[in-house]
């Protein structure tokens, strides 16, 4: 506070005498507006937390009331990709600390190195991302209202088509700024040459996230989705609804099968632009899951008429649509976080941090450790189900 | 940490690099426990969601107080971050008390019937359908 008012008695005797060129004129010194801006970004984090609390109270009070859901929407989760992304984060979070940490001391090349590295982090994250929403998508698991999912076949493999459509703009971006860069780079000018390429190389991390979560997709790591898993989950559910209901097992395997089937190839249709191979494949394969649906059901028959999962059509798209709704706006989050940190690198390649004048780097680093903070209960809420 | 305070421009306080890493070293291990914590079969059936609720919680609270300086921020910030949290807890608590009163009404849907027509007493008759 000392140290405040030395600068208040100064300011009034003479308004240029220590007034450095990036402080504001309706601030007296560094200090007050390093803490003013503080503040302001605190009260922004305050109503972020309140804006995603929404859809937290959304999510305590769907789960609350629908348990069986969630356990059997954890078996579309992967919980690999899921950690991977959460560790990509944190280490995010740990490079914003250490640029903030490196523009405090005035260390301009730190702090470009650690900028760029979060944001590729950011970027492989949605990367990450891209491939298991596509992945979704290609299952039908919608939400809800156009939610119609049909067993996934593991044999017709191959890029998903909404992982191309996905991948079209952040490889246009990447690509763009690299020749950007490149040309400014040896016309125009090094500075605006350098952001460019570095942000090309930060941006480049979606594609090497989506690449990397689809070879794991795609390879044996990646764990099988099984019907009978599935199935038994409401197995349970369905022995103790039946007290309620009498028998309406056989109601339900005609009910709930039929129109997916037909929705399906709606949505084969749009997808793939009617690949007339995976169509027919895709039905052969479907008429396989209803067999294996029926053996199930046999199985189960000597217990009192389980019916097939006659979960997916009535309650499971809901699930999905709080899914895409909360990792949706934190992928938001991720994108405006790349704009805030690809203005940071600008500012950190043109050294205009002082070891007085580091707000913006620390105010940018709050907000994305915020958006790593929803991620931390993102990931067991949705990822760690069982 | 050197607080000069006669000088403005020694407000910085570089956080310690080694207490940086250290701490993301604790979130990595702590995001190891709690998926593993997940899929074991540990008897701990419906505290799960607590557990994973309760690591979650240690590594927010290890990100705001280290990654975000809280831990040597001016106690304002921290009492405007904490209030959210106190808003927010009033507002899953309020909602889920709300609710728990309607139980009986939500788990009618799953069986594809109708909800009970609500009825509506301002309106006296209903137009005919």
């Amino acid at each position: 506070m000392a140290a405040v008012d030395a600068a208040d008695t100064h300011e009034h005797d003479d308004h240029s005498h220590d007034h450095a060129p990036f402080i504001a004129h309706h601030f007296d010194s560094a200090r007050q507006q390093f803490d003013s801006g503080k503040l302001g970004i605190w009260v922004f984090l305050v109503t972020e937390v309140l804006f995603f609390s929404g859809l937290f109270v959304a999510y305590t009070l769907y789960r609350f009331h629908n348990p069986e859901v969630c356990q059997q929407a954890h078996y579309f989760l992967d919980t690999m990709l899921g950690a991977a992304n959460t560790v990509v984060l944190l280490f995010s979070s740990l490079t914003v600390a250490l640029a903030v940490r490196a523009a405090q001391l005035e260390n301009h090349r730190q702090v470009v190195i650690n900028v760029v590295i979060t944001i590729a982090c950011a970027a492989f994250f949605l990367g990450v991302k891209a491939v298991e929403y596509s992945h979704k998508w290609d299952m039908g698991l919608l939400p809800a209202g156009y939610f119609s999912f049909t067993w996934p076949q593991h044999h017709h493999e191959g890029i998903s088509g909404w992982l191309i459509m996905l991948c079209i703009v952040p490889t246009v971006l990447t690509v763009l700024s690299l020749a950007a860069g490149l040309f400014l780079w040896f016309t125009d000018s090094r500075l605006w040459g350098s952001f460019w390429i570095l942000l090309a190389i930060g941006l480049s991390g979606f594609l090497i996230g989506a690449v990397g979560a689809q070879l794991y997709q795609s390879s044996s790591l990646a764990p099988e989705l099984r019907i009978d898993e599935v199935a038994a989950v409401t197995g349970h559910i369905a022995e103790s609804k039946d007290h309620q209901d009498g028998h309406s097992g056989e109601a339900h395997l005609s009910g709930t099968h039929s129109p997916s089937e037909t929705s399906k190839n709606d949505s084969t249709d749009s997808m793939k632009g009617g690949d007339g191979e995976n169509q027919t494949a895709e039905k052969s394969h479907d008429a396989a899951a209803v067999a294996e649906t029926e053996n199930d059901a046999e199985a189960h028959a000597a217990d009192a008429a389980t019916g097939p999962p006659e979960f997916l059509e009535n309650r499971i798209g809901v699930f999905f649509s709080i899914y895409y709704c909360m990792t949706g706006l934190h992928a938001i989050h991720i994108i405006g976080g790349i704009i805030f940190l690809a203005w940071l690198l600008f500012r950190s390649l043109r050294k205009d941090w002082r070891s007085d004048f580091y707000g913006p780097v620390e105010y940018v680093g709050l907000y994305w450790h915020l958006v790593d903070l929803i991620w931390i209960y993102l990931f067991p809420l949705f990822y760690l189900i069982n | 940490m050197a607080h000069n305070s006669h000088d403005s421009s020694s407000f910085a306080h570089p956080a310690p690099l080694r207490l940086l890493i250290v701490v993301f070293v604790i979130l990595v291990g702590l995001t190891v426990l709690t998926v593993v914590a997940a899929k074991s079969e540990l008897p701990v059936g419906r505290f799960e969601v607590w557990v994973a609720m309760g690591i979650a919680t240690i590594k927010a609270a290890l990100v705001a107080a280290i990654f975000m300086h809280l831990w040597w921020d001016k106690p304002f910030n921290i009492i405007v971050f904490l209030s959210s949290l106190i808003f927010v807890s009033l507002f899953v608590g309020f909602t889920l008390t709300d609710s728990i009163q309607y139980r009986d009404q939500v788990e009618i849907y799953p069986n594809d019937e109708l909800p009970p027509k609500p009825v509506n007493p301002y309106q006296a008759s209903d137009p005919g359908e």
